[in-house]
């Protein structure tokens, strides 16, 4: 079974909003909310003491969801009790992965994501040549392993990429880390462009996407997008669930104007 | 009397960079074309001639080499074991790391780049880089955990006068040093690889970093084993992340000596961690039950790493290397003795490995008579103030 998130042919652009588990007290019902707002998967981040790819908002979300006890493993147990008609896909670093279910290491990890009901698995700093184990035993449980492009990746790599990736391709804006920017990168376009020629999958552009405008514009290549930062944001500096579940409708009726538009197709 | 399996165990790691199941490159993807860069250009570089010639001119000429190898003719005598030195605190900058930087550094130019980044402790790897910089011409931002910069500010106005950049990493839950100066490092990696290169401080991160490093270090190995008119009996160094103590054990780990590694006791993770990932690599990091790495804990800073190198792990689980542990009051008590034997104050690191030699031939571990070369790491000035604070 694979995340599935629309096919690329039907021109809906995926918004796909980044949940911390954890960040608040009542995220489970910001994981609701933005779906009823109009996601078409929900990216859930676990909680990790050293989270390489991420800026400064991220990171406070992490903190603040560790602060309050969040820890990986009990946080996925409380994904089960949701019943969404979109995917959850977890977005978590290797060693949270990797040590997990300490005995039967990355598996055990895909395993407990199928057992509550999680469909896809990010693991950034799993890259291609690390993630053979972690591919398959994803794909034994049933779990889209989504994998990350870069922009600074060659053609090949990217290909390569692309053929191992399951789910979507997630294609990475620019070559920074996590965080609101002013403008969206010269190279967020160009770099879902190339991978769109590429492969079947849907092409899905993240960090940086920090505005409506953003999210439009790079959906004018790519197939959907994640939006992270403005959401976390919002939170850490003390928003209510509403208003962010709100931020992401006013993204969800953006996006829809994309479909139509004739640079969209 | 050694398998091919034990002498081969310092050579290069295989393709994917691994030492036994440990290394590897575990990188985000924007990361890892600046990671096969950097192996591309080592593997060049450190096969001619002409760049070895220069490294190597230089650490003759600038950093001092050889250092010398001092036998302590009193502490031998207190200890009933033949004590001998290397004295990497005779190394310009105070320390082993300018070995490691000025070939990170050669590299670096040689691969275009205008800038060095580098993560620091107590400043040791910090100072030795903005060093490199000053001394090739490029720019260098040194990544420091904030409560590192508030206590070792003298070695942080250092860097300044040398012309680094000094950015304190502060993150929401962490206790501000050096794991998260490393953090801070590899994030402004992902922004800047195409200008600067990161000059990593010790045997870790991703494949080549434990490689390279550990070959830009094996000059403390051979000059010893080429200095040591007999082979010693035992070989010791402090392991941080491993850099010193894989570059000496590389030129005995042919030889019969038996080789010791010494943790701090809060940071012991080749035994006391446990299999994970973190800063690029695959190794032993000290973690709870939830995957989330702990803060290492040692009166030295530069021991003070969750990790270990993981090429030491994989010495300790094929036996060719010994390693062990010993707390702040023996490194502190071995750092006054050695003070008040020989006139030589060694950094509070160096002070891990002799605390061991001072302990193992009081309880008979180390026979009387025995030969034992310490690698004394670095020179203890940077951290007067820390044992002024427990000593004075
Ligand atoms: C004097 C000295 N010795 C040892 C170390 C530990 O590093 P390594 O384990 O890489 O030799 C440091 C690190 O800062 C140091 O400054």
């Amino acid at each position: 079974m694979s995340v599935g998130l629309g096919l690329r042919a039907d021109g809906r652009r995926l918004l796909i909003p980044y949940v911390m588990a954890g960040v608040v007290p009542d995220w489970l019902d910001l994981v609701r909310g933005v779906v009823e707002a109009g996601a078409d998967a929900v990216e859930i981040g676990l909680p990790f003491s050293d989270p390489m790819l991420d800026g400064p908002t991220v990171q406070r979300a992490s903190a603040l969801s560790a602060g309050r006890g969040g820890r990986p493993g009990p946080l996925l147990d409380e994904l089960a009790g949701l019943d969404l008609d979109v995917p959850l896909v977890v977005m978590t670093y290797a060693n949270v992965a990797m040590t997990l279910a300490p005995e039967r290491g990355v598996g055990g990890f895909v395993d407990h994501l199928a057992a509550v009901g999680v469909r896809g698995v990010i693991v950034p700093d799993l890259p291609l040549e690390e993630s053979a184990e972690y591919r398959a035993r994803a794909a034994e449980a049933g779990v889209d392993a989504v994998l990350l492009v870069a922009p600074a990746c060659g053609d090949d790599r990217c290909r390569e990429i692309a053929r191992a990736s399951s789910g979507f391709v997630y294609c990475m804006s620019s070559m920074q880390i996590t965080g609101e920017r002013a403008d969206l990168a010269q190279t967020a376009r160009e770099t879902a462009r190339r991978v769109k020629g590429m492969t079947e999958l849907p092409v899905v552009t993240g960090f940086g996407i920090s505005t409506v405008q953003h999210a439009v514009e790079a959906c004018a290549d790519a197939d959907g997008i994640v939006i992270a930062s403005v959401l976390m944001r919002m939170l850490v500096d003390g928003a209510p669930v509403a208003q962010v579940v709100e931020e992401v409708a006013t993204f969800r009726r953006a996006l829809s104007s994309v479909q139509h538009s004739p640079v969209g197709g | 009397m050694f398998t091919d399996e034990v002498t081969g165990v310092m050579r290069a790691p295989d393709a994917a960079g691994r030492f036994g199941r440990f290394g590897g490159r575990y990188l985000p993807e924007a990361l890892v074309p600046a990671a096969e860069a950097v192996e591309v250009a080592f593997r060049e570089a450190w096969a001619d001639t002409a760049f070895t010639a220069e490294y190597r001119r230089l650490l003759a000429t600038y950093v001092g080499r050889p250092t010398p190898l001092t036998e302590c003719v009193r502490l031998s005598e207190r200890l009933g074991v033949r004590v001998l030195l290397k004295r990497e605190d005779l190394a310009h900058t105070g320390s082993h790391k300018i070995n490691n930087v000025l070939g990170q550094a050669l590299l670096a130019r040689r691969m275009g780049k205008r800038k060095l980044i580098a993560e620091t402790g107590a400043g040791q790897h910090g100072v030795a880089t903005a060093t490199a910089a000053a001394l090739l011409g490029l720019a260098c931002t040194v990544y420091m955990g904030h409560t590192d910069v508030r206590r070792q500010a003298v070695n942080v106005f250092r860097m300044e006068l040398l012309g680094a950049e000094v950015v304190p990493v502060t993150s929401a839950n962490g206790v501000g040093t050096l794991k998260e100066a490393t953090n801070g490092a590899l994030r402004a990696w992902v922004n800047e690889t195409e200008h600067a290169h990161y000059c990593i401080g010790s045997t870790m991160g991703p494949h080549p970093y434990p490689w390279m490093v550990r070959e830009f270090q094996r000059v403390i190995g051979d000059e010893a084993r080429a200095q040591c008119a007999e082979v010693p009996d035992v070989v010791v160094a402090c392991v941080g992340g491993g850099s010193n103590a894989a570059g000496t054990f590389a030129g005995f780990v042919d030889t019969p000596a038996r080789l010791v590694g010494v943790e701090a006791a809060g940071g012991a993770a080749v035994d006391k961690g446990k299999l994970g990932v973190l800063h690029g690599f695959m190794s032993h990091f000290l973690q709870d039950e939830d995957s989330q790495v702990l803060e290492a804990h040692s009166i030295s800073a530069g021991l003070d790493y969750p990790g270990v190198g993981p090429e030491h792990v994989h010495l300790a689980e094929t036996g060719r290397v010994r390693y062990t542990s010993v707390t702040d009051e023996q490194a502190l008590r071995a750092l006054k003795l050695l003070t008040r034997t020989e006139g030589i104050l060694p950094a509070l690191e160096s002070a891990h490995a002799l605390a061991w030699v001072v302990d193992a031939a009081a309880t008979g571990e180390l026979a009387a008579g025995s030969t034992v070369l310490v690698t004394l790491s670095g020179r203890g000035d940077k951290d007067i103030q820390q044992i002024r604070e427990h000593l004075g």
